[in-house]
């Protein structure tokens, strides 16, 4: 939509659910939007789409939000692209949002681009930073293109909504305030559109308890330096201990030792954890396009020339084979005299 | 069946080298490929071909006259045809005029069944086309796809990598499929392959070939505006200790780690 086509107004993030459960991702969002909806004096919204999951729309108003639009129906219970687009589409053009943030999960990703060809506007992926232009008021989108080497700022001046995808883990939800009030509007739409090309069949969960690494707080990462798929499990095992989750170099990857889910990089996927520990991996730029945006990092590699410690904020030159077990040991020994400490 | 698939050219980054001083990247040597990731879509498509009798696979590319050379690599593999959408006002679109160029493109060409695209192209790294095209031409987008499990009479069962696993779909045909890398493992081109390459004709196709008004392709038909373009720096300049002591080490990173409040 073309901004002369009215009066676009207020500022609207996506809400994620699995399982009928708001997901944390769209908490996080929230604390974008909210920030950009003072900066621009205006309202934000979060809209939500599931099957049973009216009853849980509040905890958006109590994250920040100041509406929520619900959309409840049977038909949205598994992700439908062309239905979640198309419902989405009748909302934007109903209520038209100034901004509409998502979240850069597979969801947002599909859904957000699908949304923004339906309705002629431009849409910025997978962001790092938002604000708000002071003088033109305009949405101002901060991205990592190039596997992180270059940084881009990007405006939708013309079209309406101005859309992003936000990279998860790049903001910190705001507390949690039930006594927060807002509106809830719940939409309803004939059954036809609820009817998708895409049927669901079955979700195989993976094995892991742990967070996916796109999400994880805190990412153990091992490389080729570990040298077989035995010693990896050090890397799992530090992992579970900080209550992790596990990454890979491409090389770890392609040797078979770990799924693809858990290369990081290029080709993998890009992470932005609190803390990202590698061992045994060299620092190719590839590697490092995904793990660059960690707050913290830390590498073990027994060459002191390896390129990850450049990009590294604590640097073990040495062998991740003798330090991870002792590490390994320490904090299990930490874990008993703390859980003995509170008995 | 028919079928298409997206193709990008993109700077080789296996070339990549990155300024010490700046721990910025060196673009002086950039050498253009095929996207690495649609080394996956061609691949796959291929396999479709070889299960189903009769396919003929499209790849489509809009970019500069010199990628007729991403087209090859990917003729190479096993694809039928090869059209290029080039022209000058393609130029500087973003993924929404990418997305309008190429869906015109394939309007033109005719009626598709399945559309393969890679996951995201390692330059601009948005993920965004596939699924804008889909929507384009109104036929459902499945990302994300790591497994075709069945394809055929119209149908096509995917698994999809989402965040907490994979969720197993069935869509109606013509879909979009976007694919990731565990999907497969592409294969190199053989001889005959690389010959048929050479020989193929790949069709050039315009602005006014596809029919698209100027207005909504490059540049100009793009919503997006890059205002700014800068060059973080990577480096940061931490701490180096030497490991030769794993418990002393280990004290020492633990140590760090409780200053920043991370354990
Ligand atoms: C298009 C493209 C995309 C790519 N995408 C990705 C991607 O997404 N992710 C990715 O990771 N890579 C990617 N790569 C590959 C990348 O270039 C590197 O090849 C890869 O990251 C190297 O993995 P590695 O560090 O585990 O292995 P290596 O480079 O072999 O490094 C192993 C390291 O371990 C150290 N070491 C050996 N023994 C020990 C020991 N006992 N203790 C401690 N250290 C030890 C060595 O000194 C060495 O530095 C991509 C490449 C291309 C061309
Ligand atoms: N100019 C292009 N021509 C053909 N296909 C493209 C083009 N740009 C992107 N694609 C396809 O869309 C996918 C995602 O690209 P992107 O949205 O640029 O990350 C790529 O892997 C290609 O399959």
């Amino acid at each position: 939509m073309k901004t002369s086509e009215g009066k676009f107004q207020g500022v609207w993030t996506l809400g994620e659910q699995r399982d009928g459960e708001i997901s944390s991702v769209s908490y996080e969002l929230l604390a974008w939007g909210r920030e950009l909806a003072d900066k621009r004096g205006t309202t934000l919204a979060s809209v939500i789409l599931g099957h049973n999951i009216k009853e849980k729309a509040e905890s958006l108003v109590h994250h920040g939000a100041d509406i929520v639009y619900v959309v409840d129906h049977p038909g949205l219970e598994h992700f439908a692209p062309d239905v979640h687009a198309a419902i989405l589409e009748k909302l934007v053009r109903e209520f038209m949002p100034e901004i509409f943030i998502a979240s850069a999960t597979t969801y947002g990703r599909t859904v957000m681009p699908v949304l923004a060809a339906k309705v002629e506007t431009g849409l910025t992926a997978d962001c790092t930073e938002l604000d708000i232009d002071q003088e033109t008021g305009l949405l101002i989108q901060t991205r990592p293109a190039i596997g992180g080497n270059v940084m881009a700022t990007i405006k939708t001046p013309d079209h309406r909504p101005q859309m992003s995808t936000v990279r998860p883990r790049s903001k910190k939800p705001l507390a949690k305030d039930e006594s927060r009030k807002g509106k809830i509007i719940v939409k309803e739409y004939p059954d036809e559109l609820y009817v998708s090309k895409v049927k669901f069949i079955e979700f195989i969960k993976d094995e892991t308890t742990a967070l996916p690494i796109q999400e994880a707080e805190i990412i153990v990462s091992g490389g080729k330096g570990l040298k077989d798929v035995k010693n990896f499990t050090l890397v799992h095992e530090l992992a579970d201990l900080l209550n992790g989750s596990v990454g890979a170099s491409r090389q770890a990857v392609d040797m078979g030792w770990i799924p693809y889910s858990h290369q990081v990089g290029l080709s993998g996927k890009t992470v932005s954890p609190r803390l990202y520990i590698s061992a045994g991996i060299s620092g190719a730029v590839q590697h490092i396009a995904g793990m660059s945006s960690a707050d913290v990092v830390v590498a073990i590699n027994n060459d002191p020339d390896a390129a990850i410690f450049k990009v590294c904020d604590f640097g073990i030159v040495g062998d991740a084979l003798e330090i991870l077990p002792v590490l390994i040991e320490r904090l299990r020994e930490r874990k008993t005299i703390n859980v003995k400490g509170e008995s | 069946m028919r079928i298409v698939v997206l193709v990008k050219q993109v700077p080789s980054t296996d070339k990549v080298k990155m300024d010490e001083k700046t721990g910025t990247m060196v673009r002086s040597a950039m050498e253009a490929e095929l996207n690495p990731l649609d080394l996956y879509a061609v691949e796959e498509a291929v396999r479709v071909k070889e299960k189903i009798a009769g396919t003929e696979i499209t790849v489509i590319s809009m970019g500069p006259p010199n990628a007729t050379y991403a087209i090859r690599e990917a003729i190479a593999m096993g694809c039928d045809k090869g059209v290029l959408l080039s022209d000058k006002v393609f130029s500087g679109a973003d993924t929404w005029a990418t997305a309008r160029t190429l869906s015109s493109g394939l309007e033109k060409l005719g009626q598709f069944d399945l559309i393969f695209s890679g996951e995201r192209a390692t330059d601009g790294e948005t993920g965004q086309v596939g699924p804008s095209v889909a929507a384009q031409l109104d036929m459902p987008a499945l990302t994300y796809v790591s497994k075709i499990r069945e394809i055929g009479d119209g149908r096509i069962v995917v698994e999809r990598a989402v965040e907490e696993g994979h969720e197993v779909v069935e869509s109606s045909l013509p879909a979009m499929v976007s694919v990731v890398k565990e999907i497969n493992e592409p294969r190199m081109p053989n001889l005959m392959g690389k010959i048929r390459a050479r020989k193929t004709e790949v069709t050039v196709m315009t602005a006014q070939d596809v029919g698209l008004d100027s207005s909504k392709a490059g540049l100009t038909g793009s919503p997006t505006r890059v205002v700014k373009v800068f060059y973080p720096s990577l480096s940061r300049n931490g701490t180096i200790v030497d490991g030769k002591d794993p418990e002393k080490t280990v004290e020492k990173l633990l140590q760090f780690l409780k200053d920043k409040a991370l354990v």
